[in-house]
């Protein structure tokens, strides 16, 4: 008999995902589910899905879940947590909805210290209307609203949420990791998992911020969107903890 | 015994990101196969090299494969 090392998690349904291939949104929501699976939190688990590509996320996640509109996860999340505190409510959110339209509901979130985890997937676009440009789009990157390349001089410079955040008073846990590699797998796992531990204890706001791929968006293949991560986002958007136990690091 | 990869080939996208991390590089796609989703899927070139470090189904967003170590 062989020993298992890895197969699918019971964190997650048989349903396919909706994902385009080699889409990194499929590899996070693993990571989510294998955190709640481990923390023993499944069957009191509530996901909180947002407006991108990742709408049906409920259909993915082995828990309940509610689809919020766009950009409110975390005011829905709010809601769910105070009515309900034995559930452990986290949302799931592109960087469209989070750092655009929903920039007001995740600040409050985080401002009034809500016990709740808050996964960011940031890859820089906006995936599921044609990869327009998001706040989060780097400069000189070419998306369907830059077509020439985003400018400094008449959009500004990509939004550092993470940094942000972190600024926050009552925001308790903040950290920027990526999925583009299997080592940077694991240390994103682990910052799930801290994400949810410290709601599971009543610990307040955490967020853990993943930078993710968009090959369609991006016009890449999957490979070589991997490599645009390290080399293009990771420089600007450096990984690591901003903030701990309610203390910012710098 | 050798170790063991469950492949679901109906799941499989043909992203290639598995193969792209196989640090044995024994991974390929399938060009002689289309999956129901109209895609080549993943196969296995040589399982005596598979070291079983699950590299490949950790990388998978879909979830397709399963690694199973001999012991
Ligand atoms: C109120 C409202 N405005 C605009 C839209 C259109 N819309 C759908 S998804 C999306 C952006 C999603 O981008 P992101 O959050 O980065 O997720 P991704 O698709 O990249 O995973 C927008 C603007 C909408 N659905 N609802
Ligand atoms: S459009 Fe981009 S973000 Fe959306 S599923 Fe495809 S690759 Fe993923
Ligand atoms: S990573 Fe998964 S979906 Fe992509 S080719 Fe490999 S087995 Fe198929």
């Amino acid at each position: 008999m062989g020993k298992v090392v890895y197969e699918k998690s019971k964190g997650l349904t048989d349903n396919p995902l909706s994902y385009c291939p080699g889409c990194l949104h499929g590899t996070i929501h693993k990571l989510v589910a294998e955190s709640l699976v481990e923390l023993e939190v499944l069957d009191r688990a509530v996901t909180v899905a947002s407006v991108g590509c990742s709408v049906v996320a409920y259909q993915f996640f082995n828990c309940d879940a509610v689809q919020a509109a766009h950009g409110r996860a975390p005011a829905v999340a709010t809601g769910i947590k105070r009515v309900s505190p034995d559930s452990i409510v986290f949302t799931y959110q592109g960087d469209g909805d989070l750092a655009a339209i929903g920039m007001a509901e995740i600040v409050h979130a985080a401002h009034r210290g809500e016990n709740i985890t808050v996964i960011f997937v940031n890859n820089g676009i906006y995936g599921m209307t044609g990869g327009q440009m998001a706040p989060t789009t780097l400069i000189t990157q070419k998306t369907s609203t830059s077509p020439f390349g985003r400018k400094e001089a008449t959009t500004g410079k990509p939004l550092k949420v993470s940094e942000m955040i972190a600024q926050i008073p009552s925001a308790y846990y903040i950290e920027r990791v990526s999925a583009h590699t299997v080592p940077h797998l694991v240390k994103a796992k682990k910052a799930i998992k801290k994400a949810f531990e410290n709601q599971i204890h009543g610990k307040g706001f955490s967020m853990v911020e993943v930078l993710s791929t968009c090959s369609i968006g991006w016009h890449m293949t999957p490979v070589e969107s991997l490599s645009h991560v390290e080399n293009s986002m990771m420089p600007y958007f450096p990984l690591g903890v901003y903030k701990d136990e309610g203390e910012v690091i710098s | 015994m050798a170790n063991l990869l469950t492949i679901e080939t109906k799941r499989c996208k043909g992203c290639g990101l598995c193969a792209y991390v196989c640090p044995k590089k024994i991974l390929e796609l399938d060009m002689s196969n289309v999956n129901d989703k109209g895609y080549n899927p993943i196969k296995c070139i040589d399982m005596s090299e598979c070291t079983a470090c699950a590299m490949c189904a950790r990388m998978c967003p879909d979830s397709v494969i399963k690694v199973e170590r001999d012991v």
